[in-house]
């Protein structure tokens, strides 16, 4: 009865308890669906090599070359595996130190792609959002115009210029046009915009300069935004594939993403290890920031200042 | 008199100076963007204007002919732009949907949001393998039409395979777009919805005639945003499929690949200006909707 009661008086009338059954179930029924890939490749990351051929031998039948083993008629898309195993990680992280290489690979591209491009558009979104004038707007446009570009416009400049400086096929042609891409500029711009010039006008009486008026007021009242532009900049490095195909014609440095399509066919087993291993980075970041996303994408909202 | 004016003039000295010192602050920023994407593209301008980097002899149009007839480049333009006008609609309808859905005050809207949001934090190269099980000749989703009793269909070999792009696009970008939705909704005046409820109005006609209203410049950007990102679905491509894909699949992406791996510095040119203009254009019209429509709510 007492329960009855509860629901009763959380639902207003009968029309409205129909639909928020519907969309509950709707919802429902859509998150599954997008949460499954993610589960079902981690949950296989522990199973044994044996079962993933089992499994999926049908799929990759190179699976098994060699030795004998048993292929399921069928395709079986487990969630849970039969035994848990982690040999395919010790294998992924101690035997074969090539996919950590390729991890490694990855960090060392995005880190610094990060870090210097927060710096270098903190200074530049500054001088964008302190005063404002006609030439100023002018260069913001440009840098919008630039952020919106796509890859098959912005890569034919970047090899233009990692060939004439002699960086092509090393890692800084990409980390340098990383480092000055306008995403992180356009967002910090955009929050430093909203900072009342109150506050700088009290720090100049308190005899402050431009430089410690950036140290000291500008860049501690940006600190969420710089969290959120960091995840997003994280984000979108951490999943490049366009930019070493082109500019690294050297295999040996390409960064984990553009990797793992390459040892699919062989063993699936430690793919689905190392895919794993690949997004808990990132999947780590978002439990810990989810709201500095959300709010880091609220303020991409518009493109106007 | 005259000391208010010494004084008025030393402010905007002062305040000169201040504008002067901040323009250092741009200094290394502008100085990469102009050497990393300005300059080497005027150069490019140039490129797509001769015919070859020996000769130097002005050509005028010639290259943007040569590529605009050309089979693979428009075979690329093609599949690109049918892709883009299947994704879009769908990406910025759903997720319009869901959020709002999840603006209305369901039980478990924190974890829903969490949950739709996750597919952005994960690599894509991470769930391309659980995708070829899933969409592969013998894999589960035929083993589901089979036992259906329906003709399994060869996903990545077909005219099919865009659907297997467009569905992991709506999967990595729903949950953007969601965001930027609810965004958008948190920001109606809470005073008209109000307003509403008491004229009577029901929540189907407080969607149509005041929610949809407000967020017209929202829907026009997220489809914008949508269609740049539409652009860059090579990514999914290139990690289902390599370096050949289906017909169908053939993005502008791989048709720039393949002209990196010839060099061909005329035809690289000239098809990134002929991007970049089509690009400019879809940005212009971002701006000037976005002029026009947020005036009209203001008022």
């Amino acid at each position: 009865m007492i329960v009855i009661d509860k629901i009763k008086k959380h639902f207003r009338n009968f029309k409205h308890f129909i639909f928020v059954i519907t969309s509950l179930s709707l919802l429902l029924f859509l998150a599954v669906l997008i949460i499954t890939p993610i589960i079902l490749t981690m949950s296989n990351s522990f199973m044994a090599s044996s079962e993933i051929s089992s499994n999926y031998g049908k799929i990759f039948s190179n699976v098994t070359s060699g030795s004998k083993s048993y292929i399921a008629e069928t395709i079986n898309l487990k969630i849970i595996p039969d035994l848990i195993d982690f040999g395919q990680y010790i294998t992924v992280l101690i035997k074969s130190p090539q996919y950590l290489l390729k991890f490694w690979n990855s960090v060392i591209l995005v880190v610094p792609i990060m870090v210097f491009q927060i710096v270098l558009a903190l200074a530049a979104a500054y001088c964008f959002a302190r005063f404002t004038g006609r030439i100023r707007e002018m260069i913001f446009f440009t840098y919008i115009v630039l952020m919106l570009m796509p890859y098959q416009v912005t890569l034919v400049p970047n090899y233009l210029v990692s060939n004439w400086i002699g960086i092509l096929n090393t890692r800084w042609s990409i980390i340098l046009p990383g480092i000055f891409a306008p995403f992180s500029v356009f967002i910090l711009t955009k929050y430093m915009r909203r900072i009342p010039s109150s506050m700088s006008e009290a720090a100049k009486i308190d005899g402050a300069n431009e430089l410690q008026i950036f140290a000291k007021v500008y860049v501690p009242l940006c600190k969420s935004t710089i969290y959120s532009v960091a995840i997003l900049v994280f984000i979108d490095y951490w999943n490049m594939v366009e930019q070493p195909l082109i500019l690294l014609s050297d295999s040996e440095m390409h960064p984990l993403s553009v990797f793992l399509s390459k040892i699919n066919s062989g063993d699936v087993g430690l793919a689905f290890a190392v895919a794993t291993i690949y997004m808990v980075p990132t999947l780590l970041v978002f439990l810990y920031s989810e709201d500095y996303l959300i709010e880091g994408i609220a303020y991409a909202g518009g493109i106007k200042g | 008199m005259s000391v208010k004016s010494v004084k008025k003039t030393q402010y905007s000295k002062t305040e000169r100076s201040e504008r002067r010192t901040t323009w250092y602050f741009l200094i290394p920023s502008l100085a990469g963007v102009l050497l990393f994407f300005i300059l080497p593209f005027i150069v490019i301008i140039y490129y797509s204007l001769i015919d070859n980097p020996i000769g130097h002899r002005f050509v005028f149009m010639d290259n943007f002919i040569s590529i605009l007839t050309n089979p693979a480049f428009q075979r690329a333009v093609t599949n690109t732009l049918m892709f883009s006008l299947i994704a879009v609609p769908l990406a910025v309808v759903l997720s319009l949907c869901l959020a709002v859905l999840l603006e209305t005050n369901l039980p478990l809207r924190t974890q829903f949001r969490t949950i739709f949001i996750t597919p952005m934090m994960v690599p894509v190269a991470s769930v391309v393998l659980i995708c070829q099980v899933i969409f592969h000749h013998n894999g589960a989703l035929n083993e589901l039409l089979k036992f259906l009793g329906l003709v399994p269909i060869d996903w990545f070999k077909s005219g099919y395979s865009q659907i297997v792009v467009v569905v992991l696009f709506l999967w990595k970008n729903i949950g953007y777009n969601m965001i930027l939705f609810m965004a958008a909704l948190s920001n109606i005046p809470v005073e008209i919805l109000e307003y509403a409820s008491i004229e009577g109005a029901g929540s189907f006609e407080k969607f149509f005639h005041i929610k949809l209203r407000y967020l017209s410049s929202s829907i026009l950007f997220v489809t914008i945003l949508s269609l740049i990102n539409s652009f860059k679905v090579f990514r999914e491509v290139y990690l289902l499929t390599g370096d050949y894909p289906f017909d169908s699949l053939y993005m502008l992406q791989h048709f720039m690949n393949n002209t990196f791996k010839n060099i061909d510095y005329q035809k690289l040119s000239t098809a990134a200006i002929i991007m970049c203009i089509v690009m400019i254009i879809i940005i212009g019209i971002l701006f000037i909707i976005d002029n026009k429509v947020g005036k009209d709510i203001e008022e």
